[in-house]
Formats: C-alpha cells, structure tokens, sequence
C-alpha cells in the first residue's frame, strides 16, 4: 500500500472504531477516550520531531507535560493574597540569588582562563552558598506560606488569567526547561541522553510533588477554571432543554457529552495548527537539513552545519509541544495530580505511540496516538473478555480462575509489550512510514 | 561517651543502610554493565528481570513455607534462591531467543534494542502483575533482628542503639560472596576471560575462535543470577511491590554510569557512592552535633540539606552532574 491509501484507511478505521464505542458502550466514553487521543497524537507529535527527524531520544515527557500542568495552576488560580503578605516575593529573590549564583558559576567557566581545579573549586563554592543563602532566606517564609489554610490553599496561587493562556504558557515553559536540559544533556550519547533525560524529568515530578508552596504537592489543586461552561450552566439553558426532548436523551448525560464535544473541538483545532506547522517544517529546507544530520552527523558539520544548535532547536521545539499537550491535559482533567505523573504513562507510552505509528511521519504519530490511546484503554475490557474466554470450562469456585480474572487488567501492559515489539520485529518503520524523498 | 554516641549515630542510620542498599544497587547495577559490555545496549528491562526473580522466590517461598520446609533462623528465602536463579535464568535465555537475538544478528543499533528493552520492560512487568497481582507481598520469616537496638545499648551502656537486621545481614554477606565469585569467574577462568575478550573486541575475539552464541550464553546466565539476587535481596529487606522495580532502574543507571558503563568495579563503587550521597544528603544532622559539639553550640532546626523526601532524586542528580563533568564516570567505561 502506497502511504496515502495507508493513511486513508488507517483514519477512516481509527474514526469507525470510536464511532463504534460511541453506539454499543456510550457517547460519553466514546468522547473521553476521542480527547486524550488528541492529546496523545499532540504530544507524540512533538516526541516525533525530536526521534523522528533529529534522532533525539527524548525520554522526558513525563517532565515536560507536567511543567505544561504547572502552567495551570500559576495562570489560572486565584492568588493567595495571605501568602504575598507573609513573603511570597523573598521566595522569589532567593530563587533569584541561586539563579544568579548558578549563572556567575557558568559564566566563570567560559569566560576566564583560570586552571580547572581552581574554576571547579570556585563555581562549585559559588553554587554551594547560593544554595545556603537561598535556605536561609526561603525557609520561614515557606512555612508559613504553607501555614495558610493547609487544606484549601496553602500555597502561592496564580495570577487569575483566563485557563486558555495556560496553553501557550505551559509550551513557553517547557520550552525554557528544554533549553536548560538540552544545554546540559544534549552532547551525550543517545543512550545515555535518554537515561539523562529521564532522570530530570523524574526530578522535576520530585520538586513538584515536595514543594508545597508552588503547586500544594501532594494534595493536589482542584478545581482549575474551565475554558467551556460547567454542566450544571447548561442544564439550566432552554436550547440544551430543546436538544434533549429532540434526541430523547437525558438532561445530565446530553450537558456532559456537550461539554466533552466543545473540549475536543478546542483540542482539534490545537491539534490541526500544530501538525500543519510542522508540516511546512518537515517540508522546509531546515526539514531537510534535520534529515541530513540524523543521517549522518559527521557529513552534516563538513557542509558547515551547527550541529549542537540544531539539536538544541529541535530539543526546544518538541518539548513546547509536549509541554502545550500537557497544558491542555490538565485543563482537561480540572486538577493537577502530581502522583498521577508515572513513567509509564507519559514517556514509555508515548514512546510506543511514536514507534508504532511511523517514526518521521507526523500523520503516522497521529495515528498512533489514537491506536495506542484507545488499546490502552480498551483492553481492560478486552484482557478481562480474554481471561473470561479461555478459562470458561473451569468452574467459578477454581482459585486459579479467581485469581486470573482478577489480574486480568494488568494483562494491558503485556499488550503494550507485545504491540512495541511485534512493531519493531515485522514493521520497523511504523505503520505509516516515513516519506521517500 | 558522647563522641561514641555519636559513631553509633552514624553507624545506625548512614553506614549499615548504606553497606545495604549499595550492595542491592551494585549488584543490580553490576547486570546492567555486564550487558553493556558485552551486548552493547542500555538494558531498561533489567529492574523487571529483577522483579521476576525476586516473584520467583516469592513463590517458591511460599510453596517451601507450606511444605514446612524452612530455615529458621534465617529466611527460607536463601533456600530457594538457587532454584529462583535457575528460573530467572531461563525467562532472560527465553527472551533472548525470541527478541534480542534477532537485533543482534542484524547489528541494530543501539538505541534501536534500547526500545526493544523498554517493551520486554512492558511485557514482563505486565507478565509479574498478572501472576501474583500489583499488592504488597511479604516474604519475609525467620529472626528479624541479628543485634537489636536494646540489646546494643544495654551490652555497651550507650544512648544510642544500633540495629541490625538479619536481611542486611544477608545482603551485605550474599553480595560479597557473589560478587568474589564474579570476579573470580571473570578473571580466572577461560570462560570469562573469552568473554572479556569478547567485549573487549568482537571481531578479534571471533577470529581467534570463540564462539559468539556461548558467550551471549554466559552473559545472560550471569545477569539472570544477578537480577535474581538483587531482586530478592531489594524485596526481602523492603518488601516487594512490583511498581518499585520500575523505580529502581534510575538509581541502578544512575550507579552504573557513575562508576563508569561496562566496568565491574566501576559498578560496585557507583552503586555505594549512590547509596551513600542519598543517605548523607537527606540525614539530620542535628543529634551528631548534639553529641559532637559543646551544648550551647548547636543550631537550630534539623540541619538536613535536603529533606528526605528528595532520596530518589538525589541519584539522577548525581547522575547528572556526573554526565556534566566526567561522562566517563568514575573508571573510565567503554564509549562506542
């Protein structure tokens, strides 16, 4: 099959299946599982830039889209006006003092040409009591700041701004974290970039879920605003009213599947200017020249290509996507969940989602994006059904059969195991592979 | 008085859970070099390698306990630890077969069996899960403590008591053992030096007749008893969750790359360094001052540099900062 028939069939399946969902199980789960496919397919996309036209493993996302959740909180809470009193601004001048400390140290690094123990000795000094000034001057207020009714705020809050500004924010901040990690990971081998980057997104999940005066930490912030209308505005509305006597649905069901509609019409509309920008990228001569240097590195720098530069760029580029998905993700979900940030979930999934559909086909990360989504979610069920099928002659009192179905729901990992593998065994390329130029 | 007080301190919270949690590192960080030197790829599978094992002592735990077979004092763990080798051996030989081996002859590279790694992660995580659930399983019986802290405390007459307890013991004796009768192996033996010549060299190592097969052989014998180990050990002295393996890896690079990647020794001292920086980092140093310093001396607060709750990430910090400064790690491993 040609890549267009491919695409043409694969979409037209993915779209038959969800309609499926939506008759024989409900509208509602049909539309849920439809959202985070589009922002699994949004973040894949950002991965796919990176893997796919660059050959940066970027093992990351888990880090990134929090950061975009992160966006959330400080564009669209409430501040906590109690906490600016009690010294909210001292934290932000010693988080300052230790940027700055940070910053002298690299700085001394570049710019003189002292002996390197000397430099090491120095910066590392320098590093060490900025650390020490920014305890000192951070830790009372942190107390009370964290003081203030624990069980509702507690923390700084945010600056009161419409949610949907949080979507670009959270890009924006992911894309300053990557410039950081890329600076310092980005001139490691592929292998060791992936353990590197992995380890930092693991302890940015860390900060985030110990440091209770930015995002409440384990307790969670709920409650984030809404860019669509809450249920219960909506049940009150008379064309609501009128649409349900007309499709003989219930009132609570109709309000939730209109609020679950108007999510995936802002999610498609993010989802369709982000692939269309990375298209007219890919296309580009700097496309091109990204092709070039994941192919042959050495080549690339002999025609005068900077190579560090480009890798930072795309590093950038692809962890502002990541970061966008994860701003969107958050908003979807109305909390932000510290714990819920797993591994798992974010990087390796992703990961899959890129293989399966195509690494360096932006339409193949969609794809996958959708495919993986959906399996990951459906075959709860399907394990379950599975289970239930081969152990049918075995009476219902059989420890074993008790004990099957009551694991069956991990059998989704295996799943995940064996769709990576089989597509790296028979289908390398993905299921829409990369263009022939 | 005070000055032993303070040692015992130390001795208490630093130096015994370091001794233990850097053996459980460095034999898991050991497996990981091991593959790295010889297969050439950064194995993510391997904390799951080590959950299987240590679901295989489980098992054969309770299986033993209910045929009444134990080892009281000790955990009947040690007894059927031979026998969850054996099993741990066979999984990793059988994925081999079916996955690994099929990359190795086509010389993917390797990021390429990175991926492959993370879905046998996938796999075999889901595999543990589906056979004795994602819950907290408690394997451990026999003595629990080898020197109790009361039992310290009236013998030497000090305020501070020391424990120790029988699973540090064995993992600290277990991992000194095995890790002499890996060097031993490959140092002394034909066998392991073909298989140093192997990682040292591929095609000089073919050329001279050494049979490629045998040594993969080998390899995967050596880290499934590894894993098996570690695993068991990581699962008898913390109990055993499954998600926890998952988690373990990053300490587990993080100690294989700080020692440096496909070095044995730079495995074991990057296991410890990473122990002991985590624990270092997160203590509260306020009740050593308290028995060091003279009393109108001590300051305020906990004095901790980091809280605890910062342990784990602790080591990817290491782990970074290494990757900034010597990349290499600590004995310079092997760069392809």
């Amino acid at each position: 099959m040609t890549n267009a028939s491919r695409i043409k069939f694969l979409y037209i399946l993915m779209t038959i299946t969800l309609l499926l969902v939506g008759f024989f199980q409900s509208w509602n789960v049909a539309l849920t599982i439809f959202n985070l496919c589009l922002i699994s397919s949004i973040m894949t996309l950002g991965i796919n830039i990176q893997w796919g036209n660059a050959g940066i493993v970027n093992f990351g996302v888990m880090g990134f889209a929090a950061l975009g959740g992160l966006a959330n909180i400080i564009i669209s809470m409430p501040p906590t006006q109690n906490a600016w009193k009690v010294g909210g601004e001292i934290i932000i001048i010693g988080l300052l003092v230790f940027t700055l400390s940070i910053i002298f140290s690299i700085l001394l690094f570049k710019k003189s040409n002292l002996n390197n123990k000397i430099k090491y000795l120095i910066s590392f000094a320098f590093i060490i009591s900025g650390y020490f000034i920014m305890r000192l001057l951070v830790d009372a207020p942190i107390e009370k700041i964290e003081a203030i009714e624990p069980a509702k705020t507690g923390y700084l809050g945010g600056f009161n701004l419409p949610v949907l500004l949080s979507w670009p924010v959270g890009g924006l901040l992911a894309a300053f974290s990557a410039f950081i990690i890329g600076k310092i990971s980005l001139g490691l081998r592929s292998d060791y970039l992936a353990i590197a980057t992995l380890g930092i997104s693991e302890i940015i999940i860390y900060f985030l879920k110990n440091e209770d005066w930015l995002s409440r930490g384990v307790k969670n912030v709920n409650g984030l605003p809404r860019p669509v209308p809450y249920e219960i505005e909506l049940q009150s509305k008379e064309w609501v009213l009128k649409v349900s006597d007309y499709l003989d649905t219930p009132i609570t069901e109709l309000s939730s599947i209109i609020v679950k509609l108007s999510y995936s019409m802002l999610f498609c509309v993010v989802l369709l200017i982000v692939l269309f920008l990375l298209e007219i990228a890919v296309k580009s001569p700097w496309g091109r020249m990204m092709r070039a240097i994941r192919d042959n590195e050495v080549s690339a720098n002999a025609m005068g290509k900077n190579i560090k530069q480009r890798h930072l760029q795309v590093f950038i580029i692809g962890s502002a996507i990541v970061g966008l998905a994860g701003a969107m993700l958050t908003t979807l979900d109305g909390q932000f969940t510290p714990v819920s940030y797993q591994p798992l979930r974010y990087t390796f999934l992703i990961w899959i989602m890129v293989i399966v559909g195509g690494s360096g086909n932006n339409f193949g990360s969609i794809i996958g994006g959708f495919l993986i989504w959906f399996f990951w979610v459906q075959s709860e069920p399907l394990g379950l059904w599975f289970i239930s099928q081969i152990t049918t002659h075995i009476s219902d009192a059989n420890i074993i059969k008790s004990h099957l179905l009551e694991n069956a729901a991990h059998i989704r990992l295996m799943f995940m195991g064996m769709i990576l593998l089989i597509t790296l065994r028979f289908a390398p390329k993905g299921l829409i592979p990369e263009v022939k130029r | 008085m005070d000055f032993l007080n303070g040692i015992t301190l130390i001795a208490n919270y630093i130096v015994i859970p370091g001794l233990t949690y850097g053996s459980q590192l460095a034999l898991g960080a050991l497996g990981i070099t091991i593959i790295y030197s010889v297969l050439r790829f950064s194995n993510f599978a391997h904390g799951e390698f080590m959950s299987f094992g240590a679901m295989n002592s489980i098992l054969l735990s309770w299986l033993f306990i209910s045929l009444g077979v134990t080892l009281h004092p000790l955990p009947t763990a040690i007894i059927v630890l031979p026998i969850a080798i054996v099993f741990t051996i066979s999984y990793c030989i059988i994925i081999d077969k079916f996955i690994f081996k099929f990359y190795r002859k086509q010389n993917s590279k390797s990021v390429i069996n990175l991926i492959v790694s993370i879905g046998v992660m996938f796999f075999t995580g889901g595999l543990i899960r589906f056979i004795v659930g994602p819950g907290d399983k408690n394997f451990f019986d026999g003595e629990r403590f080898i020197l109790k802290a009361r039992t310290f405390k009236n013998i030497t007459g000090l305020n501070e008591g020391l424990t120790l307890k029988t699973t540090q013991g064995i993992t600290i004796i277990l991992s000194v053992l095995l890790v002499i009768l890996l060097f031993w192996f490959l140092n002394k033996t034909k066998t392991g030096k073909s298989m140093r010549a192997y990682s040292d060299n591929k095609e000089l190592a073919l050329l001279s007749g050494i049979n490629p097969e045998k040594v993969v052989l080998i390899t995967w014998i050596i880290t499934g008893t590894l894993a098996c180990v570690a695993g068991t050990l990581y699962g008898l002295d913390k109990s055993y969750k499954p998600f926890t393996y998952l988690h373990l890896v990053l300490p587990i690079f993080s100690a294989a790359i700080v020692g440096g990647v496909g070095n044995p020794v730079g495995a074991i001292i990057g296991g410890f360094v990473i122990a002991f920086s985590e624990l270092i980092i997160t203590f509260a140093y306020k009740k050593i001052f308290f028995y060091f310093l003279p009393s109108n001396f001590v300051p305020e607060g906990l004095l901790q540099i980091l809280s605890t709750d910062y342990k784990i990430a602790i080591s990817f910090l290491i782990l970074v900062l290494v990757l900034l400064i010597k990349p290499t790690g600590i004995y310079k491993g092997k760069i392809i």
